[in-house]
């Protein structure tokens, strides 16, 4: 156990070091998050606040996922996914390697944007710490999202496009831009379904310390619960996924 | 004929199937201890995808495999702990060096830390890119690319190595030295499995050939074994006179071969069946009012022998 968690972290690192400086995971995971931040933020004057933990979900969701459309698209598409099969490891520490190695491009992808909000515009999180938590089991559940996404895509010429495909609309469903409050009713139900939501409604409360849509015992279980069951997925289409 | 408990690979009516393809068609055959074989067949005949069954890259349509007595399905943790794997394309990471691809290889195969650096040194020396080992993958050349993607499969001190085509798209000298360092990893009791479709190669290196055409195996033994049961004066040396025609014209009129090629002032003929084709050669001659100058047999090298075999199975 220890030990499949070790060597997940090992491909998490390996991850890293391989794609963070790939046009794709830069410009989608790093520089557009922030760019969309200032722009939104800093234009539209009285909603800032609100806008703030959204853009931070907003940033670990592109950073996290970027990354897995790099080391998971990639790699299969030029046969270096399969090394890790040759490896005495199971097929979840493999997804679960892929999820780490998203996970450390999504914690890198909020530093611009928590200067922008905390230090520019001096919007301080109301929950600290449970601020930590948050983006820790939000940029979890957008990770594993991301590897279940990559998936999906054969052609790495065209991933950034798929993905983009899903992850723009997702983001103005997710009580990120534009509340859902301003939305009509039946949108909600559309929100509800997607992930996205979730990550922004824990990063919210302990930003805002109140709530838009979900109480935070319920929003911080379900991000968990997404992102596990997205995990246990990956490992089992990674199996499924040979000849 | 093979006893069990003496194969370190142990393959039983192995068989792929892809929709309607039968890519590999219950194929059976043992490895013994420190044997170099050569899986040797022509392109699509089945050899990668062998190879990935064996080593749980493909899943198995019906058959089974054993690596030292470990089923290659159901204990694939164990199998993965004592082979190692060079694919048919080298696809180690492009960003790493030499040094960094090694040693996300030894962390992975569980190699203990104190003893990761020795082994890397060692195969870097080993495969001669100890100069090159802060270099990244992606700026090797094709050959050092192939020597360290060998040499990841190595951190690990495997028993069992299997290569898919290692020397294909190598020149001269490369292919060379690679053999030579196969033969020494042999030494060191390491059984290799290869698979090439270059006749030379496995008539040079291998201890025992299987060869597989169209998924099947149709022969299987020693380099020697191979040669005296096939080479019965197969290749037939023809020459006209006058020779002007080309082999074209030649093979366009003269049914039952399986190669023909010039050769100075005559042409040699890989025959499917001796008799007609000599038959079809006076025919031949007869039609265009030429004389046979010259009409023999001589015994096939090695590379006849794998068109004769593979023809033969067709
Ligand atoms: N993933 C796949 N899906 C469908 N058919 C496949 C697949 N992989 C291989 N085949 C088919 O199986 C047959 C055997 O292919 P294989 O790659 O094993 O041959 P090979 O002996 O390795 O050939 P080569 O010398 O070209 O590498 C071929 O007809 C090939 O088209
Ligand atoms: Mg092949």
């Amino acid at each position: 156990m220890i030990d499949e968690l070790v060597k997940s972290f090992y491909i998490a690192m390996k991850d890293f070091r391989e794609y963070y400086m790939k046009p794709g995971a830069v410009s989608w995971g790093l520089l557009f998050p922030f760019v969309f931040a200032l722009a939104f933020m800093v234009r539209r004057g009285g909603l800032t606040e609100w806008l703030a933990p959204g853009m931070i979900a907003l940033a670990l969701f592109f950073g996290s996922t970027s990354m897995s459309a790099m080391s998971i698209v990639f790699e299969r598409r030029f046969g270096s996914f399969e090394r890790l099969m040759l490896y005495p490891v199971t097929y979840t520490t493999i997804a679960l390697g892929k999820t780490l190695s998203s996970f450390i491009m999504g914690l890198f992808s909020i530093i611009p944007v928590l200067i922008l909000t905390m230090v520019v515009l001096k919007i301080p999180p109301i929950h600290p710490f449970l601020l930590v938590l948050a983006v820790v089991l939000a940029t979890f559940e957008s990770s594993a999202f991301g590897v279940l996404l990559s998936f999906l895509v054969k052609d790495p010429t065209q991933v950034m496009v798929v993905f983009n495909l899903v992850r723009f609309p997702m983001m103005f469903l997710a009580d990120v831009i534009i509340p859902v409050s301003l939305m009509p009713h039946y949108i909600l139900s559309i929100v509800l379904l997607q992930p996205l939501t979730y990550s922004a409604e824990v990063i919210r409360f302990a930003y805002e310390g109140s709530y838009d849509i979900l109480p935070p015992e319920i929003s911080f279980a379900l991000a968990l619960l997404i992102g596990i069951v997205f995990l246990v997925v990956a490992g089992y289409i990674i199996r499924r996924s040979k000849p | 004929m093979d006893n069990d408990n003496e194969c370190v690979i142990s393959v039983k009516e192995l068989t792929k199937i892809y929709g309607s393809v039968k890519a590999v068609d219950r194929v059976s055959f043992c490895v013994k201890d420190r044997e170099i074989f050569g899986f040797l067949g022509p392109n699509g005949a089945g050899k990668t995808t062998t190879v990935r069954m064996l080593v749980g890259l493909t899943t198995i349509s019906s058959g089974n495999a054993l690596v030292y007595g470990y089923n290659v399905v159901k204990d694939y943790k164990n199998v993965r702990k004592i082979i190692g794997v060079v694919p048919d394309v080298s696809n180690l990471y492009l960003e790493l060096t030499c040094f960094q691809n090694l040693l996300f290889s030894a962390k992975m195969y569980d190699v203990p830390k104190g003893m990761r650096e020795e082994r890397i040194n060692y195969l870097l020396k080993f495969f001669g890119l100890w100069k090159f080992r802060n270099v990244k993958f992606k700026n090797l050349s094709r050959g050092l690319k192939r020597r360290l993607t060998i040499a990841a499969a190595l951190v690990h001190k495997p028993k069992v190595l299997f290569l898919d085509e290692p020397t294909s798209g190598l020149d001269v000298m490369s292919r060379r030295i690679l053999w030579t360092q196969l033969k020494e990893l042999n030494r060191q009791e390491v059984t290799i499995f290869l698979t090439t479709h270059n006749v030379y190669e496995a008539f040079h290196i291998s201890d025992r050939i299987a060869i597989i055409n169209k998924g099947r195996i149709v022969a299987i033994g020693s380099p020697k074994e191979l040669s005296k049961r096939f080479s019965t004066q197969e290749v037939i040396e023809v020459a006209f006179y006058p020779s002007k025609m080309s082999t074209k014209d030649l093979s366009e009129h003269i049914k039952g071969m399986l190669s023909v090629k010039r050769v100075g002032n005559h042409f040699e003929i890989v025959p499917l069946n001796k008799n007609s084709v000599i038959e079809g050669i006076v025919r031949y001659a007869k039609s265009r009012g030429l004389e046979i100058s010259m009409l023999r047999l001589r015994s096939a090298d090695a590379e006849e022998l794998f068109l004769k075999i593979v023809g033969e199975t067709k």
